[in-house]
């Protein structure tokens, strides 16, 4: 390929305001070819104005919103019709059409782009078969569970290959079992198809699972954005930290009331992720202090294949002089490193 | 009963068919579009349109606070203008399709706007036309409500075509006022009621059996 690819999505500056309190604050992204990004913020964050300012069911009042390098804020509706048949579109409460067979809502997309009756309906066996439902083609929504319907859902959305896919809260009403099928799924449909997937959610563990890179949006505001590993494995806003909350360890109550200024050990908070995770840590501490350190709380988890965790260690020493040179030793390893307090032997 | 009475019978159950099939056919027809223009271009509608919007429901309100006994007689020049007479069967039927055409309208709507927004949404998502969004999503969604208020104004109907017959029209009404009632014949009187609940009871229930039938929620 010759020269800069061009960015999916373009974003610059997107100012929506809702009477006087603004939805969107000055947002500015890219979102290039064939990444999954997270969107993620606490509900009123503004995620959903941002999605639908993207296919221009909203229109902001500043900044341009550019689809396939084409500036959509100025187009009318009709003029925007041909765009939007690019753009796939997944919902919470998925939107299926009840008076149509899953086969007919599938087909819907072709039929709005004009593809022919016969065309139409190999197509949509093709993506039935995609998403496991080639069984349920001629069946009403209504008889479908939740997780079938999203899958609908899915298959319609991709019915007219589009070139970007957005997920508005798709898993937010199913259960986890479901939710972990249907994330796998759009993993699946990711690379197969090359699709970009635009996700957003308020559940870091979405984000986590599949996204490659991570958005965070509060008060209509980017406050942080990077690959999700890096992201989870070192939030930098107050936002990200408190929608990390749950998916971070933290100390058990019993365990952080025995903590003190003074003490026999001390106690350090690690947080690691990629190659750092893999050193053998415990062994470089005990190297220094002579004495094998007690893991109290914590672990690793990953993120797509890169671990990341945090860690809570009982230095067998309280010695200053140690611990100072434990944390020098451990800092350009680790992404967070942090004396926390003293703890007696017997924790 | 005698013989002369039965033909007389059946001979207004024929007329009171005619007149609230053909009217009620008519206000469907009428009706539906003005239902689908009043969601349409109301605020946020896909053919959003204020100033069609409240003239349309404004003539709609005001043909609807009109007593069907008082717009019987009021539009009798317009009556002899379409059917050439103000009396007769044909004659009834213009004002019963105009009192009954803004009154589905009114009942057919209220089944549009139920359609889920979100559901407009998803289709004008899917770069959607205006008419695809009506022909694919609106109508379809809102058929089992648009069937059933459809039965609901034909019993209105069958109801007016009674009154209609107080000025001539024909049907079960006028035999029940002129025999029944006039006449002190309650022998009359009791069949025409008799036959007016049968033919309540089994539209309704074939109204309600389509609308079921139909209802894929």
């Amino acid at each position: 390929m010759t020269g800069l690819k061009r960015p999916v999505v373009r974003l610059e500056g997107v100012v929506r305001r809702f009477s006087d309190r603004p939805a969107l604050d000055g947002i500015s992204l890219t979102l290039e070819s064939g990444e999954i990004v997270g969107l993620i913020g606490r509900s009123g964050a503004g995620k959903s104005t941002l999605i639908r300012c993207l296919n221009g069911l909203d229109r902001p009042q500043a900044g341009r919103v550019e689809i396939d390098g084409t500036d959509i804020t100025s187009l009318s509706e009709q003029a925007l019709q041909p765009i939007r048949r690019r753009i796939g579109m997944i919902f919470q409460h998925f939107n299926l059409l009840s008076a149509k067979t899953v086969a007919e809502n599938v087909a819907l997309p072709l039929k709005i782009a004009g593809e022919p009756a016969a065309q139409r309906r190999a197509k949509v066996m093709e993506l039935l078969d995609l998403v496991g439902l080639a069984d349920k083609a001629d069946t009403y929504p209504a008889r479908l569970s939740g997780g079938q319907k999203q899958r609908v859902g899915i298959a319609r959305a991709l019915a007219a290959d589009p070139l970007l896919l957005l997920s508005d809260e798709a898993t937010s009403a199913l259960d986890p079992e479901t939710t972990q099928a249907i994330l796998a799924l759009l993993q699946d449909v990711n690379r197969q198809m090359g699709v970009t997937i635009l996700m957003i959610t308020h559940e870091m563990e979405v984000v986590r699972q599949i996204a490659h890179r991570v958005l965070v949006l509060d008060a209509g505001r980017i406050v942080e954005q990077g690959p999700v590993a890096r992201v989870l494995a070192s939030p930098q806003a107050e936002t990200t930290r408190s929608l990390l909350r749950g998916l971070s360890p933290v100390l058990p109550q019993d365990l952080a009331s025995r903590i003190t200024a003074e003490g026999e050990q001390a106690l350090i908070r690690v947080d690691v992720y990629g190659p750092a995770a893999r050193q053998p840590l415990l062994a470089i501490i005990e190297g220094i202090t002579g004495q094998p350190p007690r893991l109290l709380h914590g672990g690793l988890n990953d993120v797509q294949g890169e671990p990341y965790g945090r860690l809570f260690l009982a230095l067998g020493t309280s010695d200053p002089g140690r611990v100072a040179a434990v944390v020098a030793r451990l800092q350009p390893e680790t992404t967070a490193i942090e004396v926390i307090g003293h703890v007696p032997r017997d924790v | 009963m005698s013989r002369a009475m039965f033909d007389l019978l059946l001979q207004g159950l024929w007329e009171t068919l005619v007149m609230t099939g053909v009217s009620g056919a008519l206000s469907f027809v009428i009706g539906l579009p003005l239902a689908l223009i009043l969601v349409t271009t109301d605020r946020d509608g896909i053919f959003q349109n204020l100033a069609i919007n409240r003239s349309l429901g404004l003539v709609v309100n005001a043909l609807r606070s009109v007593p069907f006994i008082i717009l019987l007689v009021a539009v009798i020049p317009l009556t002899r203008l379409i059917t050439g007479s103000a009396i007769g069967i044909a004659a009834a039927i213009v004002p019963l399709t105009i009192a009954a055409a803004p009154y589905y309208a009114r009942v057919a709507e209220v089944s549009l706007r139920e359609v889920d927004r979100a559901l407009i949404d998803a289709a004008r998502a899917m770069g959607a036309t205006r008419w695809t969004i009506l022909r694919d999503v609106l109508i379809p969604e809102a058929l089992p409500g648009i069937v059933s208020g459809f039965t609901v104004t034909l019993v209105t109907l069958i109801g007016a075509s009674a009154m209609a017959g107080a000025v001539g029209a024909g049907g079960l009404g006028d035999i029940a006022i002129r025999y029944g009632y006039q006449r002190f014949e309650t022998e009359v009187m009791v069949a025409v009621v008799a036959i007016l609940i049968v033919m309540v009871a089994g539209l309704q229930w074939a109204g309600d059996h389509l609308a079921r039938r139909i209802d894929k929620r």
